[in-house]
């Protein structure tokens, strides 16, 4: 099933054209309506006139969280504060957080590219959706719940938390669709074990995921658990909230609405836009927003777009699940590398993820890898030769996974910094 | 027959094998043996101690890696040779011997070996038909 056929299936040429011809309009709104924007455009001597083909888009200025953080809170709006009608933001690790204003248009659009998602997912206006993404200022929960209404579903809007009256619910309402995190759907899954119920009986039909990042090893175990495809789902807050990406039957990358973002790949170093299929940071032009639009957001996520029809019949451009963040790369001897990489191949020698951090250093002319990892009770062996085959197996695994070798060292438990929220995973000791 | 021995991982950090040695005293235990092995990374602290479940809870509560494992004592004959007829009779059963560690008893004026095979319950059978004194747990605890 497709929700929106006309928009999803658009041959190259007519999506091209709709989608040039909505820059051109997003392009005139925002530097018309945002100080921010003209002041940006003009100090790069650049006018909304300037944008005659879609490639005319790399003339205009990338616009960065930092910019939207200055603009706080009302100062990115292109529309009089009374045409808002709802408002959410996007923490940063530091400062003030960035703010997203929607207009009803707005608002309509969210419903519909999440709308189109769920369709994607196989979930039809018949179906009972239990969404456990959070609801307030944080975006994840009501995009799957605007996409929900829109389609007719019955959204349960249950939010976070209360794993019981999760799973009461879950059996009393006959919940066919769940939405959740990975981390939190593995363990609503041990939750129900735990209450002597067969997961595989719940009968979900679909699952989706988001707001974390995840391994394919995880959607493994979840489908396992559940008994139920689990599809990925991508946004940002900045942008509009989960509904940017999403991914359909063919679970392989995340089809983008491109009749409303504009998606580019950078190099995050040069800002030189890369040729589809080529890794580097995604960049989103919003071509329909009213409230906020957005030009050229760097979303620091590290993902790659593949065009082409895809086997379930759109034609909508499809990104990568994102598998880094620019924040988080690392260049080693010129490779790239994240650290979500290094956790995949730890994942692989023990079922729980083990503290670690990666330290990096240049002693000579050579970049150097040191992983070091918290021994375990799993990990740990009473001889030396078999610690020994451990370390080394583990340095083949990420060997493996990132195709550098980097020393992997075991530490005692509860030896690596913990800090607050994030742990502190790289520490790069190069003076570059 | 067998004998339960904790073994603690440790970095290879200046102080760590203090650290550990330091948590024992404190706690009272009295150590009946022990021996290290390390390579350049890490280290295996082995130690043979009278309470070994309540002392490796001790360990654990001070954020050691422990864990529980099984050796055989044997009784050396004090004589010169006494330690090659004791490895003999596994050679001999085609047993393979991962590590020991010996420590003299004081009563008996004698040494005590410590052997961990690659199956304890082979090399217990081995060990006693060759005619070696296998020594009890309890008597190994209460040295
Ligand atoms: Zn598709």
């Amino acid at each position: 099933m497709i929700w929106n056929e006309k928009a999803e299936c658009m041959s190259e040429n007519d999506k091209e054209a709709l989608q040039l011809e909505r820059l051109q309009m997003a392009v005139k709104r925002a530097y018309e309506s945002v100080p921010y924007y003209k002041k940006r455009f003009d100090e790069l001597g650049v006018k909304p006139d300037d944008i005659k083909t879609l490639k005319d888009i790399e003339k205009l200025p990338f616009t960065t969280k930092d910019d939207l953080r200055d603009a706080y809170p009302f100062g990115m709006f292109a529309v009089p504060r009374k045409e808002i009608v709802e408002v959410h933001t996007s923490s940063g690790t530091t400062g003030k957080p960035t703010v997203s204003g929607y207009t009803r248009g707005d608002l309509e659009i969210w419903g519909e590219v999440m709308a189109r998602g769920l369709c994607m997912f196989g979930v039809t206006d018949d179906d009972i959706i239990q969404n456990t993404h959070g609801y307030g200022l944080f975006t994840g929960g009501f995009g799957v719940h605007y996409g929900a209404q829109k389609m007719g579903a019955t959204v349960i809007p249950i939010s976070t938390g209360q794993t019981k009256r999760q799973i009461e619910i879950m059996q009393d309402f006959g919940t066919s669709v769940m939405i959740f995190t990975p981390s939190y759907g593995l363990y609503l899954a041990e939750e129900i074990e735990e209450e002597g119920i067969d997961t595989k009986t719940v009968g979900l039909k679909a699952i989706g995921f988001g707001a974390e990042m995840w391994t394919e090893e995880m959607r493994q175990e979840i489908q396992k658990r559940f008994n139920a495809p689990a599809y990925n789902i991508y946004g940002l807050t900045e942008v509009i909230g989960p509904g940017v990406g999403l991914e359909c039957s063919e679970r392989e990358g995340l089809h983008i609405s491109e009749d409303h973002f504009y998606p580019e790949i950078i190099d995050s170093d040069t800002h030189d836009v890369l040729p589809d299929g080529e890794k580097g940071e995604l960049v989103l032009t919003t071509l329909t927003r009213e409230g906020t639009p957005l030009i050229r957001f760097r979303t620091k996520d590290v993902t790659k777009l593949t065009r082409g029809k895809c086997g379930c019949g759109r034609t909508l451009v499809k990104m990568d699940r994102v598998t880094g963040r620019t924040d988080d790369m690392m260049k080693i001897r010129g490779v790239s590398v994240f650290p979500s990489q290094i956790e995949k191949a730890l994942l692989r020698i023990d079922e729980v993820e083990p503290h670690y951090q990666i330290i990096v250093t240049r002693p000579h002319l050579m970049d150097e890898v040191e992983v070091q990892v918290e021994a375990s009770e799993s990990l740990f062996s009473d001889e030396i030769k078999e610690l020994v085959g451990i370390r080394e197996k583990i340095e083949d695994y990420i060997h493996s996974e990132i195709g550098l070798r980097v020393k992997v060292t075991l530490v005692e438990p509860k030896t690596l910094p913990r800090s607050e929220g994030k742990a502190v995973r790289v520490i790069d000791k190069r003076k570059l | 027959m067998k004998v339960k021995q904790l073994s603690i991982f440790l970095e290879n950090r200046k102080g760590r094998m203090r650290k550990a040695l330091d948590v024992l005293e404190k706690g009272g235990v009295n150590i009946r043996a022990l021996s290290i092995a390390d390579t350049s990374d890490f280290g295996i602290l082995r130690l043979i101690v009278p309470e070994p479940d309540k002392t490796k809870k001790l360990l654990e509560d001070n954020n050691f890696l422990v864990k529980v494992g099984e050796v055989i004592a044997v009784r050396m004959s004090d004589r010169p040779g006494g330690l090659g007829e004791i490895l003999g009779i596994l050679d001999d059963s085609d047993i393979n011997l991962e590590y020991l560690y010996a420590f003299v008893e004081e009563k008996e004026n004698g040494a005590i070996v410590l052997l961990h095979p690659e199956n304890i319950d082979d090399g217990i059978k081995a060990l006693q038909d060759g005619g070696a004194e296998v020594i009890l747990a309890k008597d190994i605890y209460g040295l």
